[in-house]
Parts: structure tokens; sequence; C-alpha cells
């Protein structure tokens, strides 16, 4: 695969970051230019040292509070990740030009297999731009002054926001008076995509301008947004908007699963994953699969036993009436399965998870969509938790005593 | 009381007439003969639902009647032939087997009915050294209430047979060649010690005596297969009491071989009470084991297995008109189709849920 290149491998180490912030001291530039900025000559050379000591504690407490990046620094990381990207490329033995963001997630799972549980602790390599946060430059020219005008409002890119929507609109009402005047005016009902898409939430918001919001502030633009979308908009005003919106999945969870298989569902071809719909079904630690023929009489034959001698607690057996009562087609079908692992209730579970599969290839999709909705068709996620050293189980303490 | 469904009531009188268009249905019986006939017979979910709704039905179903038929036409000059109902737990046999006993009862037959022959093998608090024969041990608790229940079944017969040999009971006490039988049975539970001798005497009296033709007499046992089997009773060193050594099992062995003419043996066999069988073994040859299968061997099985839907709508109507089912659903097609589902059309297990409905 990839020619052992130690060197690069070199090069390439420190070009892998662990997410989260690197704090690295640099930000002491940052203060230092500022303030001897601000200082100019007339101010005597004592003050400057008298102020040294204050501007280094001031110095530090700013540098543990907020950990901000100079944009040098940035540029820097951005060409290290794109040599490292290029040297990875090489690794692999790929082109280095048509290299993307998934051939490098899928080159580095591979060269540092991790079994870490948490996806965000497993190594990555990404562009700069999304793992270290969105830092502002310095808003304020050599002078002091800061280069926009809203500076001083304290959230200058929220109110320019505004200030740029409120003023679309009134553009776009201006334009409205006008074709009116002229006569022109034709009331276009606005059909905007009824449920493709979304606004923005406050927090998408507070990323994209780099500046806490107040949940007032969020709902007020929210607001002007959808009267300016209320109106007959240019191409341009509707890309604004549009800016503003994120897309939604309709219909989330489309169940895939159903190799829908019509043909024959019945006696004629009995058993066989070909023609009778085979399923599976997994609760905690139990495994079942379940063949469902249509044209049945109701039974039901576990590992070869009927229903009755294998599960004679009632609770069980209802588990199984479930899916079939819930489509109302309780003597109409024959069910053989076979299950193993787990204990009494949860080898019932996985039947019924089974049995609810198979069915779904007889019904509707409506009646597919109710199934999802009542749960029947999901895998229960609940597992055993696991005993952890320092208590008596997994949640229950030692006994406290006082004394 | 009066407004019972075309589902039920076949006459009380002619039993007898019994036949193939019956099945289904249920009959009557009035709780004087069942005080009579049943002291000691019927499950106890069955008292509980007679007393429930102040009278007995029983449904009538094929295997006991094939068994009936049976029974109508049995030679009695040949070997009493024995029948065994068997089946999966829950589906009717002892109740099959009270329906028989009624039968017989009816035809004035001598009903000899041990109700659960477990009950014999377990839980016995005092066991005595047989007076008898000194290997062998005496349950005397369980022949003394035994002989009572037999006493008041069969009060007529008791007088009529006269006893053929002389028994000593001890010092004092004996019973003269002649003498009636209910003497013996009086003896018994009088005298709670010699209780289990008195069993031995009846039956082996009552064996000799039927292959005169002064009476019919019909062995009825309910599991039968705890006098094969393994016993929890232990001596007073600890070791366990094979079931030949409980004077009453081996007496009732000798009663259901097949050596005497003049009647009929039916038996059950069945797990609930059973002692270390697994809960799914339901066969003759399972539960019996080798010696015991053997020892019954020319044998006539049948089978008693769940409702089929005919019997099973039945049994949902004589719930619903004795209003015994209280929930809105029950009445309606998909209620009665979930409790078809849930218990699979065993009766036992349907009533046992129609019992919290």
């Amino acid at each position: 695969m990839a020619a052992p290149c130690v060197s690069c491998g070199a090069a390439a180490s420190y070009r892998l970051f662990l997410a989260g912030r690197v704090s690295f001291a640099r930000e002491q530039g940052l203060w230092k230019a500022a303030a001897a900025g601000l200082q100019t000559g007339t101010r005597c050379q004592i003050l400057r040292l008298k102020h040294s000591p204050a501007v280094t504690t001031k110095k530090n407490v700013a540098a543990l509070r907020r950990e901000s990046y100079t944009v040098d620094f940035i540029k820097k990381q951005i060409e290290e990740f794109n040599i490292g990207k290029r040297h990875l490329a090489n690794m692999m033995g790929e082109d280095p030009e048509t290299f993307t963001q998934e051939d490098i997630d899928r080159a580095i799972t591979y060269l540092f297999p991790s079994g870490l549980f948490e996806k965000r602790a497993r190594p990555i390599m990404k562009h700069p731009e999304e793992i270290f946060p969105k830092q502002r430059a310095i808003q304020w020219g050599e002078d002091g002054r800061p280069f926009h005008f809203l500076f001083y409002t304290g959230k200058q890119s929220y109110y320019s926001l505004m200030h740029e929507a409120y003023g679309k609109v009134l553009h776009v009402e201006e334009r409205q008076d006008q074709l009116r005047a002229k006569g022109l005016f034709s009331e276009k009902p606005k059909t905007k995509d009824p449920i493709g898409s979304r606004w923005l939430i406050k927090e998408e918001l507070e990323e994209m301008l780099v500046e806490k919001l107040s949940d007032q502030d969020y709902a007020q633009f929210i607001r002007l947004l959808e009267r300016l979308s209320a109106l007959p908009c240019d191409a341009a005003e509707e890309e604004f908007v549009g800016r503003f919106r994120r897309t939604v999945t309709v219909q989330s969870k489309k169940h895939l699963i159903e190799p829908l298989q019509y043909d024959e569902q019945g006696m004629a071809f009995s058993t066989g994953r070909g023609n009778a719909p085979w399923r599976r079904g997994k609760r905690k630690t139990a495994n079942a699969e379940a063949v469902v023929h249509g044209h049945g009489s109701g039974k039901i034959e576990i590992n070869g036993v009927d229903y009755l001698l294998y599960f004679p607690v009632t609770q069980d057996r209802e588990q199984l009436m479930f899916p079939f009562h819930f489509l109302d087609r309780l003597g109409k079908h024959d069910v053989t399965c076979t299950v193993s692992g787990g204990g009494r209730s949860s080898q019932a579970g996985a039947i019924r998870l089974a049995v609810a599969r198979a069915l779904c290839s007889f019904i509707t999709e409506d009646e597919v969509e109710w199934m999802r909705q009542a749960g029947l068709l999901t895998t229960d996620p609940r597992v055993r938790e696991r005993k952890k050293p320092g208590q008596e189980g997994a949640r229950r303490k030692f006994t406290w005593k006082k004394r | 009381i009066m407004l019972k469904g075309m589902t039920r009531l076949v006459s009380r009188v002619h039993k007898a007439k019994h036949g193939e268009q019956h099945v289904g249905q249920h009959y009557n019986i009035s709780i004087q003969e069942l005080k009579t006939v049943f002291p000691h017979g019927l499950p106890p979910r069955f008292v509980m639902q007679v007393k429930t709704f102040n009278e007995a039905c029983l449904m009538v179903r094929k295997p006991a009647l094939e068994l009936l038929h049976y029974l109508k036409n049995t030679n009695f000059a040949h070997p009493a032939v024995r029948y065994v109902l068997y089946g999966e737990k829950g589906t009717g046999k002892t109740l099959s087997l009270c329906h028989i006993i009624h039968f017989c009862a009816k035809q004035d037959w001598l009903i000899l009915h041990i109700p659960d022959a477990h009950l014999w093998v377990k839980n016995c608090r005092d066991l005595l050294q047989s007076t008898y024969n000194k290997q062998r041990f005496d349950q005397p608790l369980e022949a003394s209430v035994w002989l009572k229940n037999f006493k008041t079944a069969n009060e007529r017969f008791l007088s009529q047979i006269k006893v053929q040999d002389k028994y000593v009971w001890n010092k004092r006490e004996s019973t003269e060649k002649g003498s009636p039988l209910a003497e013996v049975v009086e003896q018994g539970i009088m005298r709670v010690r010699n209780a289990t001798d008195a069993v031995g005497i009846v039956l082996k009296e009552l064996k000799r005596q039927s292959s005169l033709g002064i009476f019919r007499l019909l062995v009825a046992v309910d599991g039968v297969n705890a006098l094969w089997g393994r016993t929890t009773l232990k001596r007073e060193d600890k070791s366990l009491i094979a079931p030949e050594e409980l004077a009453l099992i081996y007496n009732l062995r000798k009663m259901v071989k097949n050596d005497w003419q003049g009647g009929a043996i039916v038996l059950t066999v069945s797990q609930t009470g059973s002692l270390f069988k697994p809960r799914k073994a339901y066969l003759p040859q399972e539960l019996l084991g080798k010696e015991g299968f053997d020892t019954l061997d020319p044998f006539i099985p049948i089978l008693v297995s769940n409702y089929n839907p005919k019997e099973f709508e039945a049994c949902i109507q004589y719930y619903l008109e004795n209003s015994w089912l209280q929930h809105e659903k029950a009445h309606t097609e998909e209620g009665k189709k979930e409790l078809l589902f849930l218990s699979n059309r065993n009766p036992g297990l349907l009533e046992r849920l129609c019992a919290y409905l």
C-alpha cells in the first residue's frame, strides 16, 4: 500500500489534532501590540514600565479565559494541513490532487484504529476552520478607531444583519408601492416550500455571526425574516433568506429494510428465505428469527414447540399477540420461529420484533408507518448496564456510614 | 336461571343417550348428586367454579364420548380393559374422568376413585411401619380420608358386599367372615392406625368379588404415573423410600392389573403433580417410565386435546351466560379472537384467563 515514508510520517504527525482546544501561549503578542499602539510616544517610559506588571497580570488572566488565535497562526495551520494532506495522500498511494475529506477520514481510521466509544474522542484530521473556533479579528485599527460603524452597539454583526434585512423589507415595500402606483400590481400568492426546510436555530446563528445572542434577539430576527419572506421577493432576496434556512429530512427514518416479497406468500412454498419473509429480531441478548406464512390459522411454533408450552406466562404470549392484534390479523397467519439466548421476557420481545418486521411485507405503507410509530419495529436499545467499581451495582452505591 | 341458551342442556336423566351430536354442549349435575358421587374427585378450580355459579356443568367432549362408547360395549366376562387418558397440561383429563365416573354412578356401578395418586407419594407427615408386613409403610391419614370418601360415594354397596375372610385387627377386635364390608370401612375410619390395612382389605375383596358378577366395578385413578415414579418420602435415617414399600401403593398396583373381570379401569397420567418429571412431558411412555409402561402394557390410550373451535365457542357462551366475563369486549369477535390466541384453546388456561376478566 503506502511506501513507508518515515520522514513523512514524522512531518505528518503533528498535523493531527485531537478534538478540543489546543492552547498556545501566543496571544501575548496581541495585547502587546494593542498596548504599544495605545500608548504613544507622549507617555513616559516610567509609566510604561509601571503599567507593564499590571499589563502582564491582565494578560495572563485573559489568556486563561479566552484562548484566541492570531490570523497568522490560523493561516499557518491551514498551510500545514494542506501539506499534511498531500503527505497523507502519498502515504496511501492516492493522487494528492483529488484527495477529498472523506478520503482523509478513511485514511486516518485505517492508520489509527481506535476502540473508543465516543466518536468525538477518536483521532481526526480536518481543516483548521472546522477545528479552531471562529475568532474575530481585531475590530479596530492602529489608531484605535473600530472598523464597523456598529461596533459600539456590542453585537455588531447581529445589528448589521438586522439593518440589512430591514433595508431589504423597505426596499420590497417601496417596489410594491411603485407597482401599485403604476397599476401593475398583481397579487401573487407566495408558495414557499411548505415542509422542506426550517429556520436556523439560535446556536447555528451564533456560530454564523461569531457573537453571543439572547433569545429575544433571535426571536426578533426570525420575525423579521418571516416578514420578509411573506412579501413578494426577488431572486436576490430569496437567496438572502435562503442563507438562513436549513433542509429537514422529510419523513424521518424511512424504513428501508423491506425487500417486499409479495410472491406466493403462503403455504405453497412453506419456509425458505426466498419466499416467505424471514426476519430477525433482537432484545437484550436474545436473537430470534421468524418466518410468517400468510393464509394460516394463528398457530405459532417456537423451536419446534407450541407457543403455549414455550411461554407458560401470559405476559409473554401477550407480547407475541401485539403485532397481530395491532393489525387486526389475529387468526390469519402462521409463524415458525427459532430463538436463542436471553431470558424468557427478552426472547418474547425478540420474537415480537421479528414477527413485526416479517409482517411488514404483507401490509400497506401506511400500516408500516403506524407500526413504526407504535414502536413495533424498533430494536429496544436497553441493555444491562455495567457494574462500576466503587459501587455495589450499576447505580446503587455502598451503604453510607456516617462514621 | 331459566335464561340458558341453546348450547346447553342435554336432559339430565338420559345421560346414556350422549351421542356424537352433543359434542360441545354442557350438561348439568345437581349439587346433591355432586356430594354423593364426587366427595373427593373434582379439581379444586372446578369446585370453586361450581360454588360461584351455584351449579355444576360439564362439557361433553369427544374423548369422554369415545370412552363411554367403549364402556357401553364392554364384555364383562373378559378381563378388565385399561384405558389411559393422556394429554398436555390443562386439556381436561381429570374432568373427562369425572364425566365417566358420573356416568357409571348413574348406571349403578361401584366406583373406586382415587382422586390423585400423587398425594400418596409426597408430603406425608406420619409414616408408620406397617402392622401387616414389616417391610412396608403405612399412611394413616391419607388412608382414613380416602375411606371416608369411599364410604360417602358407595353407601349402598357396602352393606351388600360380604367379606370372605376373617381379619384380625389386634388382640381385641376382629372382623368375622361374612360380615358386610361396611364394618371394615368403619374399623378403618375409627382406628386410624389400621386404616391402610383396611384399604388393602377393601381392594382385595372388591377385586375378588367383582368377578362374581354382583356388581360392576370401575377403578378410576388420577395420576397413575405416581405408582411407578419416585417418592419424596424418607425414612428416619433419611434414605429414600421406593413406591413399592408403601402399602397403599402396593395394593393399588395389584388393583390396576387386569387379572379380574366384571369392570373397567380408567386411568389418567398427569404431569401436574408428578415428581421429577419435566414440564413438557405428556405421553404415557414418558410419564409412566419403563416399569409402569410394561405393567400397564395392553391398554387403550385416549388423547385429550385442546378445544376445537366449536367447543371453544360453547365455553365462551357458557361464561357469558353466567355473566362471568365482565369486560365490554368479551362479547365481540375481537375479544374472542384475543382469548383464542392467548389461551390457544386450552381449557385450563382459558379458565384461568377468564377468572381475571
